[in-house]
């Protein structure tokens, strides 16, 4: 069991190297403040404090740069070992493929996790302390950084998938920019196109919801919104989060990863070096 | 328990349409050194990583001691250089000797290591500084770890200046010594000659030869070349022996191993017509040739 710890190791000591720990956490931090500075104007209208106009903003950025950043790191987890030719090196040694996917995940989610908590929790700990902060809008900043650490979490197995099934590392790239295009862009598109043209019928009613609950990204904002009152209201989006149960957007985001990493599994027992 | 460190029996690989591994028998014996020779594209590669268990076999069997390929038994027991080697540019040497002594399992020095192959200045440079002879000593030196039963190097001269190969054979002589048996694939046909115990040659696919210098030669048949100057008259030397006039004062003469005496007793009747013989058996470049080039039905 220690071997996939000394992956781990490697591969955080990579990161760091590399300096995508700091780009990242520098990404992180800046958006973060930005959102928080420039959506504090409609504290006093709804009558919330600024922490939780903060969150509801920090949530939309969150759906589009954590999974940016996991498939950042992610493509080239298989498909650039294959590419220098480490890979059937690595693959001599006793360290299953199992235990190699494991590691780097291990280190890709700690990484992608320090960004987070950094990021949100800068923005979150100015917005506090120049519009106040509450309980409930503490706990929304604490389920804001957890879910999306669990969003970063589905990306980077999927991205791992991607990176298994590719040619190489630059066709990688390429994948990981068009599954990001369809799962944080398109999707939602298709969706709002699919509710215009029903007019409010049982599509919409009954079956949207649980498509829009299907996409990770959806759920992550569905959990953020549905669970606090005064994000939903920051964020004008209620209608589809009271049409579900509650339990059905931490379904979606806690199943996802574990569906993702063992898809990326099967799919690295296929890659011959 | 088996004597062989590594066996290879009647293997058999397609891909696609092409096979690529055709009825391959090998073995090696703890401590051997075999050279694998063959041209690009003749199956060396494929060979290696179906030892490796990196790449599925449709038919025979192969063994590294008791132990099926890509076992944990087999990888904890192989060890293995890949032609051309790299590493992650950002690492360290040591940090990815390190990675890799941890995920062998042995306990391992791995400064000494480092130093072993020539590397002790560059231990905490990163990798992507190195130049392509350097990578190749790192390869080298996690080959080291532990004490492997088979070390299986893909093209381990490639890159290598003749100092450094030079360090190399030292390195197999070693592994050799501790009992590892050693399985070359070499383009590198000088070099291999003297110092492995075997040469296997391999030509698309199929094992054309598997034997020691000395009865590999004698096998092929090969002619042994006699150059013989003349102190007078080539002309009329060349007429009394038979062969081609090759400069103005000698004649080269082709004889098979059998014939050798005979040819050097007429030789030396022809008394002081003769200033002086030269004689050339096969090198290994001869024999190549003669085995993987040769299109034998």
């Amino acid at each position: 069991m220690t071997r996939f710890l000394a992956i781990t190791r490697t591969e955080m000591l990579i990161l760091r190297r590399n300096r995508w720990l700091l780009v990242a956490t520098l990404i992180m931090v800046l958006f973060a403040l930005a959102l928080t500075f420039a959506g504090s104007a409609p504290t006093g209208t709804l009558g919330v404090d600024m922490l939780t106009v903060s969150v509801a903003s920090m949530t939309t950025l969150s759906v589009y740069l954590a999974p940016l950043l996991a498939l950042m790191i992610a493509f080239d987890a298989i498909a650039g070992d294959v590419d220098r030719g480490s890979l059937s090196l690595l693959l001599s040694y006793p360290a299953g493929r199992g235990e190699i996917l494991l590691g780097k995940f291990t280190a890709h989610l700690a990484a992608l996790a320090f960004a987070m908590t950094i990021g949100f929790g800068t923005a979150g700990a100015v917005a506090a302390f120049f519009g106040g902060a509450g309980p409930e809008s503490l706990m929304a900043l604490v389920r804001l950084i957890l879910t999306s650490i669990l969003l970063g979490a589905v990306f980077l197995a999927l991205g791992y998938l991607l990176s298994a099934l590719a040619k190489g590392a630059t066709a990688a790239a390429g994948m990981s920019a068009g599954l990001w295009l369809v799962f944080v862009v398109l999707y939602d598109l298709g969706l709002l196109g699919a509710v215009v043209m029903d007019k409010g019928g049982t599509f919409t009613q009954s079956v949207f919801p649980w498509v829009m609950v299907a996409n990770p990204a959806d759920a992550f904002r569905l959990w953020n919104i549905a669970a606090t009152e005064g994000v939903a209201m920051a964020s004008g989006m209620t209608g589809a989060a009271q049409a579900l149960p509650n339990w059905a957007a931490p379904a979606s985001l806690l199943i996802w990863p574990v569906l993702g990493f063992a898809l990326a599994r099967l799919a690295f027992r296929r890659v011959e070096p | 328990m088996t004597d062989k460190a590594l066996s290879i029996d009647h293997v058999f690989k397609d891909r696609g349409k092409t096979r690529v591994l055709d009825d391959i028998t090998l073995s090696l014996a703890p401590g051997q050194r075999v050279a694998l020779l063959g041209h690009n594209g003749a199956g060396k590669s494929t060979l290696i990583k179906s030892i490796l268990g990196l790449t599925p076999i449709q038919c025979g069997a192969i063994r590294i001691g008791d132990a099926t390929p890509g076992s944990a038994q087999a990888r904890r027991e192989t060890a293995y250089l890949p032609e051309a080697v790299s590493f992650h540019p950002a690492l360290t040497g040591r940090e990815q000797l390190t990675l890799f002594a941890q995920l062998s399992g042995a306990k391992a020095d791995v400064p000494g290591l480092l130093e072993r192959v020539g590397l002790s200045d560059a231990l905490d440079r990163r990798i992507g500084t190195y130049s392509k002879g350097m990578r190749q000593r790192l390869g080298l030196a996690q080959v080291l770890l532990g004490q492997p039963k088979v070390a299986l190097l893909d093209e381990p001269t490639s890159g290598l200046d003749p100092i450094s190969r030079q360090d190399l054979y030292a390195i197999i002589d070693e592994l050799a010594a501790q009992g590892t048996a050693v399985l070359i694939a070499s383009h590198a046909l000088t070099e291999v000659e003297a110092r492995t115990d075997r040469i296997a040659i391999m030509r698309k696919g199929r094992m054309v030869a598997d034997d020691t210098l000395n009865n590999l030669s004698a096998l092929a048949g090969l002619p042994i070349r006699l150059k013989v100057r003349a102190s007078a008259n080539a002309e009329a030397l060349a007429a009394e022996l038979g062969g081609n006039r090759i400069n103005g004062a000698s004649v080269e003469l082709l004889c098979s191993p059998d014939d050798k005496m005979e040819a050097l007793r007429r030789i030396a009747g022809l008394g002081d017509a003769v200033a002086d013989v030269e004689m050339t058996p096969p090198k290994l470049e001869d024999l190549y040739r003669h085995y993987a080039q040769e299109e034998r039905l």
